[in-house]
């Protein structure tokens, strides 16, 4: 990546971004969209646009972001609704062909809830919202979204809704497959029985695909990308699309 | 025209938090017999054509999340 395409607000450069072209989903109800945007177009140059829910297509696109929010005010379960949007048939079919695509968040839930990737988002055991930071300890380091990565990485969570639930054959299968993305970790590292903040099964706060394309996690990248925001935990892992 | 009435339900395995939660504040109201409280949905559905069967496809398809949920369709009365 160029290092002026990082300089927010360089028009010129972020129209002839250096990644690929991304899809952020917009959904009644999506209220994180504006800051992954804003992560792709001027923290890291990308070419980026919104796409709206009602949209059935995304030919103009390589990659998509589906961000949180709390769509159709969870009503029923979160992302329950969301998940039946015309869009989302096309990531489906747009996933099918190998290409990146990350739910954080709401947007995890939207692609449990769409069965793109297993199990189910339940609301936290210990019944609070959890707005913190959180560490993550990456696990497969070998896919798109999580190659080379190396923790424990400081990122923030904001959910009430964020305990991965799965039968033990889904959750054996996704060790067995390499395909646990990330699990929740202390600041050295280590794991302890209270380290998942949210009771999510075997501390669980991302998982991947078959293919290693889609990655779903609770926490959010995007809040924690540039310096200026405090923290970059994030930042190894939205800036794969900046190729 | 009929109506359904479709109760969704945490699994039993499943730790109900909001079940915890009401189960606790019985309990400082004074109810001390109370020992486990669980929460579901209801859901009431006026159909003006179709039946049974139709209801069921809707469990399946948004009503319910068969990989934490059960339902049970209460037919019209």
């Amino acid at each position: 990546m160029q290092e002026a395409a990082c300089k927010p607000g360089n028009r010129d450069l972020r129209d002839r971004g250096p990644g690929l072209r991304i899809a952020v989903i917009r959904t009644p109800g999506s209220n994180c969209d504006q800051d992954a945007l804003h992560t792709l177009r001027d923290v890291f140059g990308v070419d980026a646009d919104y796409v709206w829910h009602r949209e059935s297509s995304l030919s103009d696109f390589e990659g998509v972001v589906i961000p949180g929010g709390f769509t159709y005010g969870d009503y029923l379960r979160g992302g329950a609704i969301a998940s039946l949007s015309p869009i989302v048939a096309e990531v489906k079919r747009f996933a099918d062909e190998g290409r990146p695509v990350i739910g954080i968040c709401n947007g995890f839930q939207i692609l449990t809830e769409s069965g793109i990737l297993p199990g189910a988002l339940v609301r936290n055991e210990g019944r609070r919202f959890l707005c913190r930071d959180v560490y993550l300890k990456p696990v497969n380091v070998e896919s798109f979204w999580t190659r080379n990565l190396s923790g424990p990485l400081a990122i923030p969570i904001a959910h009430n809704e964020g305990r991965y639930i799965a039968d033990d054959g889904t959750l054996d299968q996704l060790e067995a497959e390499n395909r646990v993305a990330f699990v929740y970790c202390e600041a050295d590292g280590s794991i302890t029985p209270e380290s998942a903040p949210n009771g999510s099964s075997r501390g669980i706060a991302g998982i991947l695909n078959e293919g290693g394309n889609v990655l779903g996690m609770m926490p959010h990248p995007e809040r924690a990308s540039s310096e200026i925001l405090g923290e970059i935990g994030g930042r190894a892992i939205l800036e794969r699309l900046a190729g | 025209m009929s109506r359904y009435r479709v109760l969704v339900t945490l699994k039993p395995a499943l730790l109900d938090s909001a079940g915890r939660a009401v189960n606790d504040a019985l309990h400082s109201l004074g109810f001390a017999g109370v020992k486990d409280v669980r929460i579901g949905k209801l859901v009431e559905i006026e159909m003006a054509e179709g039946g049974r069967a139709q209801v069921e496809e809707m469990c399946k398809k948004l009503l319910a999340n068969p990989v934490i949920e059960t339902y049970e369709i209460e037919d019209p009365a």
